[in-house]
């Protein structure tokens, strides 16, 4: 779950780390507000994704009026397929450096990685990747969080390449210490699994102040923060309910479903278990097809699971055919088999269908679909080359 | 011979009496594997499923003598469970449970690994020595007694390769399921080595997915330690896009880690052999094996 620009500022700024004054816009008139109040404002379009400046989703405004035509512009925008309801104004800063100050997880330490750039403003992957020297890592105890000690000896790691900090050395690593610790407790608090000041600039006045922030919490965690998906929810969707999401991806949430859309593939993939699925995709490209998506139906799935997922699945009018790859554990044959030739009736599928089925009660699963005209098939390479066949056939 | 559990694992179960937790308690037992007590904190001096219950792990571990914890709570309960577990100086500790936040989990590695306990898990369908004991998911049928260990992150995957290997007549010692978040009590880089020291042991089926560098880790451990019993892996995940979360909160490529290219690059030339179908996987497995 990704944090809007606001929205993060907001948490930044309630544990106390300081950010440029701002208000939210939901419509020109409120953006016109916000210019009255604040003066030279720019208007920041809120969306879900990275390059909003680039889709020319960000402007810098003089003047009331002008931020009320501006807001009115990027209000109207859909952004990489994102439409934009609501604008972040905000007042500039005076800017004497950008560093970077970012939590992330680390899997293979198992920790939390607390990282720290003089050189801010930039993406930490591209720092990381041409100039790693410049960036310093720490892995704070999950239980004490970071120490004064390790943050200044971070800090120090740091600046140490940054010899246009020099003179303000001291001061900064002394107003570093608490921030990382205070921003070390947000994102264990919020059950973040990305949370980065980036820029954290430091200004002629020689504060730090959190320009941009990125959120991201852990989906697994979204029922211990409630209200942040909900206000998350309102304003993805908005009054005509489209995320911008993928629709189909949209539509699967709705009915449940863990479903990935590869648009423009051909073959439906249904399965159960993730690796499973992951691996049917990957024999139906092996076999010359293209998958046109993740579907998994999960351990003990019945018939109308078996029904939504087809359901689903066959939405996408590219879908030509469809693989079902089984094999029983929790889950049953026979009920899978049954959900098949039901729904095949009920939904009147008349594109092809190759059901691999194995495991328990599999003899009795493939009875049912050999009776309903389906040929079952043992080994999931051959079933994927068969449904690759039938459907270049249907061209 | 084995690893992590046979014949003489005394399993206490954390969720004995709920609907998932008594369904496979159930058939744990009907596969031989020794179930000595339940857990379920305001329950104890009951009983369930033929063992008692009791309100702690420390209690439990007192009166029965167990030594592995098998955990299938909720989400939001499975990190203290898991927690409570290893504090009673258990040896091994298998937890199912999907879908636990993964700060939980960061803490409750941290926690387990000043205590002796091994973690399996958690999000992983657990642990089989082939015709002893198992203690999760996999399905009583697909095993059968031999000389393969197979370590693996999915768990279909894991039946499968257990089917296949069983029906090609090959067997296995053990099976263990790792599982697929992100934050793991135990990774390929834990197992590879246990299977190393069994004698029983002659080859290892490793499967691997899209997601992390576990795999790459594996691959850089099997080169520098010389392991020298064959290893056959297989990866799934290469149609997968990047920044898309495959069904497993750990199976996404994110920026230019995770891809199934890069740890198949890995394996390779680590000299393990990469199949690309679990048929394959059999067959390999199959012409490396002493006759």
């Amino acid at each position: 779950m990704k944090l809007l620009e606001y929205q993060a500022k907001r948490e930044f700024a309630r544990v106390g780390i300081r950010v440029p004054a701002g208000r939210l816009a939901r419509t020109p008139e409120e953006a016109a507000e916000a210019a009255r109040e604040l003066g030279r404002v720019a208007v920041k379009a809120q969306v879900p994704i990275g390059g909003r400046g680039k889709a020319g989703g960000i402007a810098v405004v003089n003047s009331p009026e002008a931020a009320r035509r501006e807001a009115a512009r990027i209000l109207a925008m859909e952004i990489r397929g994102y439409p934009v309801r609501s604008v972040w104004c905000e007042a500039g800063l005076e800017i004497a450096h950008e560093l970077y100050l970012g939590i992330t997880l680390d899997r293979d330490r198992r920790r939390l990685a607390l990282i720290l750039s003089a050189a801010g403003g930039m993406e930490i992957e591209e720092v990381a990747a041409a100039n790693p020297e410049r960036i310093a890592k720490l892995w704070p105890d999950p239980f004490a969080g970071p120490q004064p000690f390790e943050v200044r000896r971070l800090a120090f790691s740091a600046l140490a390449h940054a010899p246009e900090l020099a003179e303000v050395r001291g001061r900064l690593v002394t107003a570093l210490v608490p921030l990382a610790q205070t921003l070390h407790q947000l994102a264990v608090d919020l059950d973040a699994v990305t949370c980065e000041i980036n820029p954290l600039v430091l200004t002629a006045a020689g504060e730090l102040v959190a320009a941009d922030g990125k959120l991201e919490v852990d989906e697994n965690a979204e029922y211990r923060h409630p209200e942040l998906a909900a206000e998350l929810a309102l304003d993805l969707e908005g009054e005509d309910g489209r995320t911008g999401e993928d629709p189909y991806e949209a539509e699967a949430k709705r009915r449940g479903l863990t479903y990935v859309h590869l648009p423009g593939g051909t073959i439906g993939c249904i399965g159960n278990g993730a690796g499973l699925v992951m691996n049917t995709l990957d024999l139906v490209q092996q076999m010359g097809g293209r998958p046109n998506n993740f579907l998994d139906i999960g351990g003990g799935a019945g018939a109308e699971k078996v029904r939504s997922s087809l359901a689903m699945v066959l939405s996408d009018p590219d879908v030509r055919g469809v693989f079902i790859n089984i094999f029983g554990g929790i889950t049953r044959g026979d009920e899978v088999a049954r959900g098949i030739v039901q729904s095949r009736d009920e939904l009147g599928i008349s594109v092809p269908l190759v059901v691999r089925m194995t495991g328990t009660n599999e003899e009795e699963g493939r009875r049912i679909l050999a009776e309903a005209g389906i040929v079952p098939g043992t080994s999931a390479p051959e079933a994927a080359r068969k449904i690759v066949e039938l459907v270049a056939g249907t061209r | 011979m084995a690893i992590l559990i046979d014949g003489s694992t005394r399993v206490l179960v954390q969720g004995i009496t709920g609907r998932e937790g008594s369904f496979h308690t159930q058939q744990m037992q009907a596969y031989g594997t020794r179930v000595v007590a339940g857990v379920v904190p305001g329950r104890g001096g009951g009983e369930a499923l033929g063992v008692p219950v009791f309100d702690t792990v420390a209690g439990a571990v007192a009166a029965t003598g167990a030594d592995t914890a098998f955990t299938i709570v909720p989400p939001a309960f499975a990190a203290d469970a898991v927690m409570e577990a290893a504090a009673a100086g258990l040896r091994l500790g298998v937890c199912v449970t999907e879908g636990i936040p993964v700060l939980d989990m960061v803490r409750t590695t941290a926690f387990v690994d000043r205590t002796a306990m091994r973690l399996i898990g958690p999000n992983c369908p657990g642990v089989m020595t082939a015709g002893q004991s198992k203690i999760g998911f996999i399905p009583n049928h697909v095993g059968r007694s031999g000389r393969v260990g197979v370590v693996a992150r999915s768990g279909t995957l894991t039946y499968e390769v257990i089917q296949g290997l069983s029906d090609a007549g090959h067997g296995e010692t053990t099976a263990v399921g790792i599982g697929g978040d992100p934050v793991l009590g135990s990774t390929f880089l834990d197992i590879l080595p246990l299977f190393a020291a069994d004698a029983a042991t002659e080859a290892v089926v490793l499967v691997g997915e899209i997601g992390g560098s576990d795999e790459e880790r594996a691959a850089e451990w099997i080169r520098a330690s010389g392991f020298d019993k064959p290893v056959v892996a297989f990866i799934s995940g290469r149609t997968a896009p990047p920044g898309k979360r495959m069904g497993h909160a750990g199976a996404i490529i994110s920026g230019t880690t995770g891809s199934a290219q890069g740890k198949i690059d890995a394996l390779l030339a680590a000299g393990a052999w990469v199949a690309d179908t679990i048929e394959d996987v059999v067959r390999m497995v199959g012409e490396r094996l002493k006759p």
